[in-house]
């Protein structure tokens, strides 16, 4: 931290965007805003990508018999389909990028607690990446973004290594980024800034950041197992040599499922601040959201057996981790009913953002009701490893967690660039968007109670009706997310000039220009309220 | 099987209803809950809309009995969701006493399954309808699992280790038999047929003149060497392997073990990790010699070894 002297003297046109056009003052920048749009970019580009694969899926599977590709390439596309959204775009989408440029605005901070060790982790995101890239190239990978063992590590012939040691590189940026976030809210709050005012977001971070500090070596240690099986013969997970497989589900799921969560919570603090300004209300049931993002975080490390159900675990483990997976859906239904009432009496905005959260309060409640049924120990006999599962995790990741990104990429898009994007344009898309992903993903429930596996590159004549439906809903969803990319372009040479708060919001993000500073606040920021004060006067409880 | 686009696959053993039934639960309780978000949603959105930029909604903190409320009433519906599903899951894998046994083995990208009266098939399996079958299973490569969308279960067929489930077909017809754990290159490849048949069918089918399960279990045990150490009399240089199947043995450790279809396997694939009481480790590994259906032959005779006193089989 650099900034201990007197801010410099800025004329409003100075902000974190003009300060510095060559190359060498993005790739060496330590302004976490920068950083943050480092990540915008590389992220999308990972998006681009595994789109790209998940199109070619989606059209092989237009027809019941592999006729597109062979059985072998279809098992690649799926597989880099998976690695890339998981690990290269999903578990960084919202933190690495609105996470990024918000928290240490929202705490008041001119920076993050470590703004080196944040590029750094940016570079460790782009060398993970170039793994993954190289392996693509090399061939591509085809043993599921799960690696499980012994297909991993004995019987694969695609370049499984490198793959993972893209996910492994990769993991450490996630790790180094909930470090310097939980470091940031401890010791970096604006004056006034308690506990109970902050934010939700940076509540939902700051959870996250828990999960990615505390489960994600787990996972780093796994895969060098793996690895180091694959490599060298070391038997740990593989019969023939003295391992036992199961071992290696157990390890990735302890990691894996907390990484779920990192996959939904920073989406949930979006949502959490965009209901509450397009509705001009403040947060109902504050404590409760905030700490059902703990109750999330901490309960999330204890359910990952019910990945195991069907895979020889003993039937009392099953039961116990059915169990406390019914107990940690209980704080996620808390924050839905939250939110939802948060609109009762407000002043309701049809605004991108909130079409996107309302697409999210929806869309997560589906994926939620179908995650119970898969927790249902008896249910998960016959919906395992169905397209069930696959719907439920899309409805949870992609109807939840890229609708909010979606939703906070609009409402912060301003705040980001200074530039207003076409509303028009974003509401149309907006619902494209969310046709074409119930049109793509809701025939896949039926599709997976009908008992159609997945990961299959031919599949029986009548499952094809749901099929075909799947993949014309998808081609609606690339157009729906196709769009923003061009607006979003186009908003940054034509779009107007975004004033500081162009939507009436609250938060200390909002109170500096748009774009910000390179020191986020001309002058401290003094923290005098508790976050949401949308109301002037205090009116009696509901009940 | 239906033609048409049928929205519930077919239905053929005892468990498929039972968990259509819960199935069917927790649809209406999804629906409700989902319709009740989306409906609030909707009506919230309609009638708060914003009317002009000046409006100004009061501050309303939240409710401790409404969050009580929605926190308690779901959470209560879903736990009588747990202790249904418990219950269900637990028969699955609480076979009857009375089941018949079919083994399954999985290999990439096949399913082979033997009867013990001999019949052996490949990627088709006949069960008689009405009669309880257990399944014994396991993998010689990569992790597989069994799954019959009309029995409503499945399992994973893990390498090294057997797994079990059961069910009792209840409806004849010709269903589904699908790989569901991802193997490898011909994953979707990895199907079959499941042929439900009338007990008589079935008797008739199953009786086609090869020899049974036990009997090649004797012919290997002797062709790998096994009868001359393991003596009916318990003379010879290994103990006696009659009535060995689900007696307790004592090892040298002082420990006991229950000698199980997975003890037997392992006391041939790594005899040193459990040795027998009052016994030499002389035992050669037969690892990597004989394979996985080998095995489960070898084990039926063993466990056949238990019925007649004097293991006079021969
Ligand atoms: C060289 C003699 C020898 C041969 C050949 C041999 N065994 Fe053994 N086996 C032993 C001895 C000695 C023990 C007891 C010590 C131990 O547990 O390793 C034993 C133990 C066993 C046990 C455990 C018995 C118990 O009472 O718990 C089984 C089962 C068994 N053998 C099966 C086989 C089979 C099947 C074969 C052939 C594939 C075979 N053995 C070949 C010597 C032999
Ligand atoms: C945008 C449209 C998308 C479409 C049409 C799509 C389609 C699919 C399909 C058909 C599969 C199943 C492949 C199979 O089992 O044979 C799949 C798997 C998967 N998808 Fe997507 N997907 C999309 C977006 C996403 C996004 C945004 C994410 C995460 C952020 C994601 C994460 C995954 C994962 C983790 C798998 C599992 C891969 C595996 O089985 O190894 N998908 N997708
Ligand atoms: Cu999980
Ligand atoms: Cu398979």
């Amino acid at each position: 931290m650099s900034a201990l002297t007197e801010p410099r003297h800025y004329t409003s046109e100075l902000n974190y965007l003009n300060n510095g056009w060559t190359l060498k003052s993005w790739l060496l920048t330590k302004d976490h805003k920068r950083i943050a749009m480092l990540y915008l970019i590389s992220i999308t580009v990972f998006f681009a990508l595994g789109g790209l694969f998940a199109a070619a899926v989606r059209l092989e599977l237009l027809t019941p018999p592999g006729d597109l590709m062979d059985a072998e390439t279809y098992n690649k596309m799926f597989t880099m389909h998976g690695v890339i959204m998981i690990f290269f775009f999903l578990i960084p989408s919202v933190p690495a990028t609105l996470g990024n440029f918000l928290v240490p605005m929202m705490v008041g901070a001119k920076d993050l607690a470590f703004p080196r060790v944040n590029l750094l982790s940016w570079y460790l995101y782009v060398l993970g990446g170039i793994f993954a890239i190289y392996a693509a190239v090399q061939g591509g990978v085809d043993t599921g973004w799960t690696f499980y063992t012994p297909y991993s590590s004995t019987y694969s012939n695609t370049a499984v290594i490198v793959t993972a040691m893209g996910a492994f590189v990769a993991g450490f940026s996630s790790i180094l980024t909930g470090l310097n976030f939980i470091v940031t809210v401890h010791k970096m709050r604006a004056p006034g800034l308690t506990w109970g005012r902050l934010p939700l977001f940076v509540w939902a971070h700051y959870a996250t950041s828990l999960i990615q500090l505390l489960g994600t070596p787990v996972v780093a240690i796994t895969l060098v197992l793996m690895m180091l099986e694959r490599g060298l013969r070391i038997g740990f997970f593989d019969p023939a040599l003295g391992g036992d497989p199961v071992l290696f589900q157990h390890l990735f799921w302890f990691y894996s499922h907390p990484a779920v969560y990192i996959m939904i919570l920073p989406g949930m603090g979006v949502i959490s601040e965009i209901v509450t300004c397009f509705s001009r209300k403040h947060v109902f049931g504050y404590p409760f959201i905030a700490g059902s993002s703990l109750a999330i975080a901490i309960l999330g490390f204890f359910v990952w057996g019910h990945h195991m159900f069907v895979a020889g675990q003993s039937t009392y483990a099953s039961m116990v981790f059915s169990l406390i997976t019914f107990f940690v859906a209980a704080p996620s239904a808390v924050k839905v009913f939250n939110w939802t009432a948060t609109m009762y009496k407000g002043s309701v905005s049809y605004a991108t953002p909130m079409l996107y959260a309302m697409g999210f309060i929806g869309l997560f409640t589906i994926g939620g009701v179908t995650g119970v049924m898969l927790a249902t120990t008896a249910l998960d006999l016959h919906l395992h490893d169905t397209y069930f599962v696959v719907a439920h995790f899309h409805y949870v990741m992609v109807g939840g967690m890229v609708m909010a990104f979606m939703g906070g990429l609009h409402f912060w898009w301003p705040k980001m660039t200074g530039r207003m994007y076409h509303e028009i344009w974003a509401r149309i898309s907006a619902g494209l968007v969310f046709i074409g992903f119930n049109l793509t993903f809701f025939p896949q429930f039926i599709l997976g109670y009908m008992g159609m596996p997945r990961r299959y590159h031919a599949y029986p004549e009548e499952f094809v009706v749901l099929n075909v439906m799947s993949t014309a809903g998808s081609s609606v969803l690339g157009v729906g997310y196709l769009l923003p990319a061009i607006y979003f372009i186009y908003s940054l040479y034509r779009g107007e000039q975004a004033p500081p708060n162009p939507f009436r919001a609250k938060g200390l993000e909002w109170e500096t220009p748009s774009p910000p500073p390179t020191e986020n606040f001309l002058t401290t920021p003094v923290v005098t309220e508790d976050a949401y004060a949308y109301a002037e006067k205090e009116v009696k409880a509901l009940v | 099987m239906n033609k048409a686009m049928p929205l519930l696959p077919d239905s053929a053993s005892q468990f498929a209803p039972e968990i259509d039934r819960l199935m069917g639960a927790e649809i209406i309780f999804s629906v409700f809950f989902t319709t009740l978000i989306f409906l609030s949603i909707g009506v919230l959105a309609l009638k708060y809309r914003r009317k002009s930029e000046e409006d100004a909604p009061p501050h309303i903190h939240g409710s401790l009995i409404l969050e009580l409320a929605w926190t308690l009433i779901p959470f209560a519906i879903t736990l009588v969701f747990f202790v249904w599903g418990v219950h269900l899951y637990f028969r699955v894998y609480t076979p009857d006493p009375s089941a018949m046994e079919i083994f399954v083995t999985g290999k990439q990208w096949m399913w082979k399954i033997q009867h013990p009266e001999g019949p052996r098939e490949i990627n088709e399996l006949h069960v008689p309808v009405g009669r309880p079958v257990k399944f014994t299973m396991i993998s010689e490569d990569v992790i597989h699992s069994f799954f019959v969308p009309a029995f409503r279960v499945k399992n994973d067929v893990l390498p090294g280790r057997y797994t079990n489930f059961w069910v009792t077909p209840t409806q004849v017809g010709k269903y589904h038999l699908f790989c569901a754990e991802y193997c490898g290159t011909q994953h979707s490849g990895m199907i079959g047929t499941t042929y439900v048949m009338e007990q008589s069918d079935y008797e008739k089918w199953v009786s086609g003149g090869e020899e049974s399960m036990t009997l090649r279990g004797e012919q290997l045990f002797s062709q790998y060497g096994c009868a001359t150490c393991h003596l009916p009399d318990g003379k010879g240089r290994g103990p006696s392997l009659v009535g060995l199947f689900n007696s307790m043995v004592k090892l040298q450790t002082g420990a006991v073990v229950k000698a199980d279809e997975a003890y037997i396997r392992e006391s041939i694939l790594n005899p040193r990790a459990k040795v027998v009481e009052k016994f030499q480790p002389v035992m050669p590994t037969f690892q990597g010699l004989i394979s996985e259906e080998g095995l489960l032959q070898i084990i039926a005779y063993v466990k056949s070894l238990e019925k007649e006193e004097g293991g006079a089989q021969q």
